[in-house]
């Protein structure tokens, strides 16, 4: 059974059909690379499967169960963890505190003992720090913990934002350009957590992203995507090579130019 | 400088970080405890009245400082407190003891219920719901005269547990005690808050309510416990308030009172506990300040010059002005910034607090 099973998803914003009937599987265990260019409805289709956009038609199923029955903020308990394409950090906490939200799905408390701060609350949440500071080693972000992100710089801010999403302890993770705005060597952590993930945490990874260098490291397949239509699926290699994707990034005549 | 060594993760979790911190509010419990025998009874009342007004604070604080919403009416949950409070002893005949705490749970559910519709807005809609909220509570008072005695008010009955009277002038010192466990509670509740889930889920929809809900926080439900928490306390302070002044009726919970709690916590600090009481104090301690100065500088001949109708008003606003415009995070950011200077002399820079860069954020899916 798929992971994850997109069928026929479209959605439309008045007349602009920005995800038109998509469908694709994930398998489990599987990093799987959506590219294209601007506006092909790669952030869209992300933002169809956690739950933020009610799609017009089609239907996303998870572990085999409808996903369109779960609200925006069930999907997380579901097991299914995101990043943002512009970095959607709680910028007046701590990258401790940030990390820590991600266990939010965890809590099996009341607030009444939590205002109390029970035993069982303690417990709950040296379990969470425990959980998180298992990411902070994965991910080498010791040096930060205790600073405000306010202060930190870009590519930092993307890595506790990937951090937040592994503290989740999620099945599936999207990943919305993980690397963009990131140094040739912040790319390559990227490409080496990305393939750890998988690998030790068996997470299955659904990722956006533009650098080529990092999907072909990556991805076991990819699926091209162009105003909203899949235009191809395949390796990464079958994908860069296939027409109609060289046509959607550089224009129909482009081809017989290279000819 | 000072540096943690950490060894357990419940040094993170506990109430205090470190010894220093255990000795300063080791000796703050002292001074607090030891303040009937040091001041005067009447400036032991004017402490009364801070605490009272930190409870407030706190209220108000939960929900601007540590959620982020905004709220231009919670004299209303003041009131609710108060009548609530008085009404509960009279008409029921409840304890004190029970009236107080179910004074705040009906503050309390009172705010639950107001967010659920109006917890949707955003920014300066929530700010107009909540101040039509405020007036609306205004006319309620005024016309369920039955109950709340309309403009003419309620009297509030001497504070009774187990036959024992608290009463202002009679004994102030047993009242003020009274207020202060009450208060200390209250922290210690606010502190639970802050290093729990809860409180972070209320930081997250703070800073990014797209990202806390990937998280799997529910937004409408935790921006409702965060509205019920904030009147409780809030109600709570009102009932303390009520028995505290004796009498009050439609025009003490004022509009001017809603935007009076706002200022407060913006002087004292938004977003942390220390902000409600240095915030307290400064609105409760500076017209009795101004009225020692006044007298100080008429005996100095200058007393025609100082006596202008409205100067407290006046020199509150011009302190509120002064706060947002050099120093947004209040007394209590005024005095992180201090702290450190010490912790860190002589390394300290002078533009360790400027604030940095920040990237765009995600706002088309709201």
């Amino acid at each position: 059974m798929s992971l994850l099973e997109v069928s026929d998803l479209t959605i439309r914003f008045g007349g602009l059909v920005a995800v038109d009937s998509v469908s694709f599987t994930v398998e489990p265990g599987e990093t799987f690379a959506l590219v294209g260019p601007n506006g092909a409805g790669k952030s869209t289709l992300f933002n169809l499967i956690s739950r933020i956009y009610e799609p017009s038609s089609g239907s996303i199923r998870f572990k085999g169960e409808d996903l369109l029955t779960a609200h925006a903020d069930q999907v997380a308990g579901l097991g299914i963890a995101r990043t943002f394409q512009n970095i959607e950090l709680f910028e007046h906490a701590s990258v401790l505190q940030n990390l820590l939200v991600g266990r939010h799905t965890h809590r099996q408390y009341s607030f009444l003992s939590e205002l109390l701060f029970l035993p069982r609350v303690r417990e709950q949440e040296r379990e969470n720090r425990k959980a998180v500071e298992n990411v902070i080693d994965f991910l080498d972000l010791q040096p930060y913990r205790n600073s405000l992100i306010a202060g930190l710089p870009y590519g930092v801010r993307k890595v506790v934002e990937m951090g937040r999403a592994l503290a989740l302890s999620p099945t599936l993770l999207l990943l919305d350009e993980p690397a963009s705005g990131l140094s040739v060597e912040e790319t390559n952590d990227v490409a080496f957590w990305i393939e750890d993930m998988k690998k030790l945490m068996g997470i299955t990874v659904l990722m956006v992203e533009h650098d080529m260098s990092l999907v072909s490291a990556v991805s076991d397949r990819v699926l091209a995507l162009a105003d909203g239509k899949t235009i191809a699926v395949g390796s990464a290699k079958e994908v860069q090579s296939h027409p109609a994707v060289i046509e959607a990034y550089l224009g129909p005549d482009s081809l017989e130019v290279e000819a | 400088m000072r540096f943690v060594f950490k060894t357990h993760y419940d040094q993170d979790l506990g109430l205090f970080k470190h010894t220093q911190h255990r000795v300063c509010y080791a000796l703050l419990g002292a001074i607090m405890v030891a303040l009937p025998w040091l001041i005067s009874d009447y400036l032991l009342g004017e402490f009364t009245l801070v605490l009272i007004w930190s409870i407030a604070g706190m209220g108000l604080m939960i929900l601007i400082g540590q959620t982020g919403q905004a709220s231009l009416g919670h004299a209303a949950f003041l009131a609710i407190g108060a009548y609530s409070v008085v009404l509960l002893q009279e008409r029921a005949g409840l304890p004190f003891l029970l009236a107080f705490p179910l004074a705040g749970l009906i503050s309390g559910v009172c705010g639950a219920l107001i967010a659920r519709p109006i917890a949707k807005l955003h920014g300066v809609y929530l700010a107009i719901a909540t101040l039509a909220l405020g007036i609306l509570v205004e006319d309620i008072i005024v016309i369920a005269e039955a109950w709340t005695g309309g403009v003419g008010g309620l009297f509030a009955p001497d504070i009774d547990i187990f036959g024992h009277t608290f009463n202002k002038y009679i004994n102030p010192a047993d009242l003020y005690f009274l207020i202060l466990g009450i208060t200390v509670v209250l922290v210690l509740l606010y502190k639970n808050l802050l290093r729990s889930p809860l409180g972070r889920a209320f930081a997250a929809i703070r800073d990014s309510e797209v990202s806390a809900q990937a998280m799997g926080v529910e937004i409408a439900k935790t921006k409702s416990l965060s509205f019920a928490l904030s009147a409780a306390y809030t109600g709570l302070a009102g009932a303390l308030l009520g028995h505290f002044t004796g009498i009050f009726n439609n025009e003490t919970f004022t509009i001017i009172m809603s935007i009076n709690m706002l200022m407060m916590i913006v002087i004292g600090g938004v977003g942390s506990i220390h902000g409600a009481f240095f915030g307290a104090a400064v609105f409760v301690l500076l017209p009795t300040i101004i009225a020692f100065a006044r007298d100080g500088l008429a005996t100095l001949g200058l007393g025609n010059a100082v006596v202008i109708p409205g100067i407290e008003a006046g020199i509150f606003a011009a302190i509120l002005i002064a706060f947002l415009l050099f120093e947004p995070l209040g007394i209590y950011g005024r005095w992180v910034k201090i702290r450190t200077w010490f912790e860190l002399f002589p390394l300290a820079r002078r533009d360790m607090f400027k604030r940095n860069q920040s990237f765009l954020k995600t706002e088309r899916t709201r």
